[in-house]
């Protein structure tokens, strides 16, 4: 059995920033356990700019962000352990993992920050009709066929879903000579940052078709078409709209879900909008001493807000591991009226300091107001120009106002229109 | 000549209409909602830069490529001819993160520099 003071599981940007933060206050010794042969998780193969602009004030590319934290973590005494998966988590934190050096490795650790990330929705999520036939996969797995490994999994190609992922592959396979037929979006917004639909679509000359949707794929071997469709506003199929698109590959970027099975096993309480842990303000779940940040808890946009949130885990981390946690009562957080969900779902009444809230809409406004209520009471009330369920959105709630509320009342966020 | 755009400037998105002149000048910026919209769309109608990413195929590394990207933003239309100069070359492992690997491709001012090491 290892003794460790905190075990970070997952060395994406999300565990790195977690235990560099825990190090910097004061927790001794730390060990991360990663799957993949290096840390950075699935930045080493977002190879695009745009990471950074918040956190660093500057551009970057996703090696690159990760690189800073690799060097840093370099530099401590924070041991790793690559190739290695965790098995389970059991109770009083001990966690079994297992990797090709040590065999099996039993760990015990006073705090574990849950950092796996999350994984892409595959076709089987959707049900789309047709023969397992090859040239079908996700957009993150073709990233990886032709940012690390080499070579383009295909010629002529349509992408389903506009996610992010979707929108800079469809740019990464132009530019490398492929023919991007076009990007069938379900819903009548995009899903994907505005600076990608102009920067990787309107760029390269791509069709973004909007309440649009792959209904059959078409091959034996190897994919030769699909069918789309254009959906109501049930989102389904309307008949006689189907036609016929040939290419010999299909991209998925249709969501992305966060990696909890072993937050599941350990018993920890998951919320049903979110897929991830239900937490405090410094992420802590229900179950104390363990604590969970960046894609796992919930699917961030930016790379930099999984940073500042995984630091928040990791300060909590330590002092929990000092026992200098606070001890209050806790008020719980509510979005309602257009605001899907809020993390963190609880702050602790004592907390040391401002809580930000980060919250998803439902769907597209423009000019409307956010406005955060307890009780009878209005605590703020901010206008947004625009808001949509692909930016994720933040107010930040003063410490003195957490302070002040009643026990047993709730924090309420709703969009007003 | 008429130009629609998206302005990418903040979350807002704000399309922008620009006016140009047979020459090219703008003339006129409409539908902007702050100067930022206007200072972009002006660059994105006479001088559009993009950065530029990609990957260059390396020798006895520990992956088959390592990702390389312009060291400033490069002419929007220049994108095409750049990736095959890209395309073009092969690096030997050791790489380092910042190293450069194509110095001033075609002229344009700008290194295509290693964004990993390998």
């Amino acid at each position: 059995m290892l003794n460790y003071d905190l075990a970070v599981i997952g060395g994406g940007p999300a565990g790195m920033a977690a235990a560099l933060e825990a190090k910097e206050n004061g927790v001794e010794k730390i060990i991360i356990l990663e799957r993949a042969a290096t840390l950075g998780g699935i930045l080493e193969q977002c190879i695009h700019a745009g990471f950074g602009l918040h956190y660093f004030k500057e551009e970057l590319s996703g090696p690159e962000y990760a690189y800073r934290f690799i060097e840093k973590v370099k530099a401590t005494d924070i041991d790793v352990k690559v190739d290695t998966m965790v098995l389970t988590i059991e109770e009083g934190n001990k966690i079994t993992a297992t990797n090709n050096v040590d065999g099996l490795i039993e760990i015990s650790a006073k705090a574990i920050v849950l950092a796996m990330g999350c994984r892409e929705r595959p076709r089987g999520a959707i049900n789309i009709a047709g023969s397992r036939c090859s040239g079908i996969m996700t957009a993150g797995t073709a990233q990886k066929y032709v940012n690390i490994d080499g070579y383009m999994p295909g010629h002529k190609i349509v992408i389903l879903g506009s996610g992010d992922i979707g929108l800079i592959m469809a740019r990464r396979m132009s530019l490398e000579g492929a023919k991007v037929q076009m990007v069938c979006e379900l819903q009548p917004y995009s899903n994907g940052l505005t600076r990608n639909i102009v920067q990787c679509l309107d760029d390269m000359g791509i069709p973004l078709k909007l309440s649009c949707t792959v209904v059959a794929t078409h091959g034996k071997e190897r994919l030769e078409g699909v069918t789309i469709a254009d959906v109501d506003e049930k989102l389904c199929p309307i008949p006689g709209t189907e036609r016929f698109v040939e290419c010999d590959t299909l991209l998925l970027s249709i969501g992305l879900i966060p990696e909890n099975e072993l937050t599941r096993m350990a018993g920890i309480d998951l919320d049903r909008v979110t897929n991830g842990a239900v937490v405090d303000e410094y992420r802590q779940t229900s179950k104390e001493g363990v604590f969970a940040c960046g894609n796992v808890l919930q699917v961030h946009d930016l790379v930099d807000y999984v940073t500042i949130e995984s630091k928040l885990a990791g300060k909590g981390a330590a002092k929990y591991i000092k026992g200098e946690s606070e001890k209050g009562e806790y008020i719980e957080t509510q979005g309602i009226n257009g605001v899907r969900y809020i993390v963190p779902q609880k702050i602790n009444s004592k907390t040391d300091d401002d809580v930000n809230l980060y919250f998803r809409v439902g769907s597209v406004y423009k000019g409307a107001k956010i406005v955060v209520t307890c009780g009878d009471k209005v605590i703020l009330s901010k206008k947004r120009p625009r808001m949509c369920p692909s930016e994720m959105e933040t107010v930040t709630i003063k410490k003195d106002v957490i302070e002040s509320i009643p026990a047993g009342e709730k924090l309420t966020v709703r969009v007003e229109e | 000549m008429i130009k629609n755009i998206i302005c990418v400037s903040c979350p807002m998105g704000c399309p922008i209409t620009v006016e140009l002149s047979d020459s090219g000048e703008v003339i006129n910026v409409t539908g902007n909602t702050c100067p930022r919209g206007k200072a972009y769309a002006i660059t994105e109608c006479t001088a559009p830069t993009r950065m530029l990413t990609s990957t260059v195929k390396v020798n006895g590394g520990r992956t088959a490529m390592v990702p390389v990207k312009t060291s400033k933003p490069i002419p929007k239309g220049m994108m095409f001819d750049i990736m095959k100069e890209i395309n073009s070359v092969e690096v030997n492992s050791p790489v380092a993160i910042g190293q450069v690997i194509i110095e001033n491709v075609l002229d344009t001012g700008a290194d295509v520099i290693a964004t990993n090491e390998d």
